[in-house]
């Protein structure tokens, strides 16, 4: 229900982007090279600018999912066009978040149990450094890292002209192509997640029941693992939704510089050609998806904690 | 009445001057919050030092001045000498940290693009944490007035950071950006005022938590007017968090604006942006790659240094996280 009227707010707030740019023909900047006087008259039949507001709202949702908001550079229905790239940009949210999860754990459970020892410093350091350095930065250095050492290409999707390889090698050609750009997207939420996985081991592990099972003889391992990370693990599936928005966000710059096919690639080449109708509506459909992830991680929270109820 | 500083109220002052120097002295036992502290005193002299010798008509280090015989120089290489005005010579006659494709030197370049990392940082957090006050002092103030039917200050203002934490930022951004016309106030204004949910929060829970006190109310009860009790007894409470917040949040900016310059939606050229830099470098990856690595750890440290001091500054204002 609350996130039925976020979702409403939401769609009323993408709407309302639609009017930063300038609206009438003579509010031209003429210093202003991303708007031309063509560029306003298809602007305001597109999200038919004449009408009252409240009705220029109704038609751009009607328009939107009927289809007939079609975009600028080559007249195919926008939310067709944002389905087929999402399709793509799927696999790198897939695999960036198995990477983050089966990553941030281990670390961050190591550095808990060995508190102020040489590898919980360093990992800390780390996860400054990762929050630090600037993903496109990180993406070069990964590139000349990968293509000088492993000689495998990794722009694009796949390499051009494997189609007649044989199984295997197209395989792992495929396999390097998702990994890279992967791997740049999960960095971040690794650093923040492992952070988050120690300092909620640390403060688990000062409960009074932790003491008890000490007490009663319990091996180190069975109360990390049994007594302790149990009940460290609750709040982490609420940061399952509190990464989508930064991963669909950086998607953007690592999508770019990896020639990958997905949203975020297609936001950027948008706002290149000017194409208003997909960068709007693109907005919208990243928002819905942050709101769905975190309806998701809701629910399972529920499942997992039996003291939520709704 | 007259007050006059006798023994106990000097004991206090100088209480609350050692208070302070506590804070200093943890901030420097604390080895990776002080090298946060050295490195940005070392970034705010280098880009208020930028502003000075890059600006102007006749400026001692020219980021514009074009040399095609000397184009895509590595670092500490010397200027050909031979046929070049004396006003184009670099300083000293060598490229300290080298040329691009245009033999601009990146020296002077780095300098002037670091005032606008600065300057983004700073005033963009200014405006999110303003934004972030008003609307949590707000939230945690009047709170329970009622708007419309069951309706509260307080759902509206925390349904708002919902809305706000549903848009990824950098895609909103971008868009915001790219409808706008190019220049550095609109990216700066965009940037803060997206970012006002961090400090908007820790304002509100402090609000929350002190507005039942017996010193809000006894400031009430003197007819204190409500915007000088949030402002001189519960701003100053929630001042701990909101700093912190505020630290991370200029790295999270200067990271935001290298990314904007970078994809070519920040300050417009010929200014040069350590963004914009690292985007012209890339160019020529394999044949002059300090284009890349100059302005790249450039704003890895400077960004790491926020970080730093940040966490340091959360340890150090907060007893409960101090070791030992």
């Amino acid at each position: 229900m609350r996130k039925g009227i976020t979702l409403f707010l939401i769609s009323i707030v993408s709407f309302l982007i639609i009017h930063l740019a300038p609206g009438e023909p003579s509010q031209i900047d003429p210093l202003n090279p991303r708007f031309t006087k063509e560029d306003i008259v298809r602007y305001r039949a597109a999200f038919d600018l004449d009408k009252p507001l409240p009705l220029q709202y109704l038609s751009f949702y009607k328009k939107l999912f009927s289809g007939r908001l079609k975009s600028f550079k080559d007249n195919l229905p926008v939310l067709g066009k944002i389905k087929e790239r999402f399709l793509n940009s799927l696999p790198l949210f897939v695999v960036g978040t198995l990477i983050t999860w089966s990553l941030a754990f281990p670390v961050g459970i190591s550095a808990a149990i060995n508190r102020g020892g040489i590898f919980d410093k360093t990992t800390t350091f780390m996860a400054y450094l990762l929050i630090s350095v600037p993903g496109f930065f990180m993406a070069y250095l990964l590139i000349l890292f990968v293509v000088n050492n492993f000689h495998v290409s990794v722009l694009g999707m796949r390499t051009f002209g494997m189609e007649d390889a044989s199984f295997i090698a197209s395989f792992m050609d495929r396999v390097w192509h998702l990994v890279i750009p992967s791997l740049l997207g999960s960095l971040v939420g690794i650093a923040y997640l492992s952070r988050y996985v120690r300092s909620q081991m640390l403060e688990v592990m000062g409960e009074d029941y932790i003491r008890t099972a000490r007490a009663k003889g319990a091996s180190e391992d069975s109360v990390y693992y049994h007594h302790a990370l149990r009940n460290a693990l609750l709040p982490f599936v609420t940061m399952f939704g509190m990464l989508i928005p930064a991963m669909i966000g950086g998607s953007v710059i690592i999508e770019s510089i990896l020639a990958w096919p997905g949203m975020g690639r297609l936001g950027y080449e948008a706002i290149l050609a000017r194409d208003y109708p997909v960068v709007i509506t693109l907005n919208f459909v990243a928002a819905f998806l942050v709101l769905m992830g975190t309806f998701f991680s809701d629910l399972l929270y529920m499942l997992v904690d039996p003291r939520i109820k709704l | 009445m007259d007050i006059s500083l006798n023994e106990d109220n000097r004991d206090i002052l100088t209480k609350d001057g050692g208070r302070l120097a506590k804070v200093w002295g943890l901030m420097a036992e604390n080895r990776l919050a002080a090298t946060g502290l050295i490195f940005f005193i070392i970034f705010l002299s280098l880009s208020l030092f930028g502003a000075v010798t890059t600006n102007g008509t006749n400026p001692l280090f020219n980021p514009e001045t074009v040399r095609l015989s000397d184009k895509l120089l590595p670092p500490l290489s010397s200027a050909t000498l031979a046929n070049m005005l004396k006003s184009e010579l670099p300083p000293l006659g060598i490229y300290i940290l080298g040329t691009d494709d245009l033999g601009r030197d990146i020296f002077s370049r780095m300098l002037q693009g670091a005032i606008v990392s600065l300057q983004v940082g700073f005033i963009s957090i200014g405006i999110s944490v303003i934004l972030g006050v008003i609307i949590g002092g707000i939230a945690g103030f009047y709170g329970d007035r009622k708007v419309f039917g069951p309706l509260t200050v307080d759902t509206i203002i925390v349904g708002l950071i919902d809305i706000q934490l549903s848009f990824p930022t950098f895609f909103l951004i971008l868009t915001v950006v790219a409808l706008l016309p190019p220049s550095i106030w609109n990216i700066m204004i965009v940037i803060g005022l997206t970012g006002w949910v961090g400090p908007a929060r820790f304002v509100r829970a402090e609000a929350l938590a002190l507005k039942g006190q017996d010193f809000v109310l006894a400031a009430m009860a003197t007819g204190m007017s409500d915007i000088r009790i949030i402002f001189r007894h519960i701003l100053p409470n929630a001042i701990s968090p909101v700093l912190v917040s505020a630290t991370i949040g200029i790295a999270d900016a200067i990271l935001t604006e290298s990314a904007l310059s970078f994809l070519g939606f920040g300050v417009p050229p010929p200014n040069a942006t350590w963004g914009n830099i690292l985007a012209n470098g890339r160019n020529f990856i394999f044949d002059a790659p300090w284009l890349i690595y100059i302005p790249g750890i450039a704003i890895l440290v400077t960004v790491l240094s926020f970080n730093l001091l940040g966490e340091g500054l959360r340890e150090s204002l907060n007893p409960k996280l101090r070791s030992g």
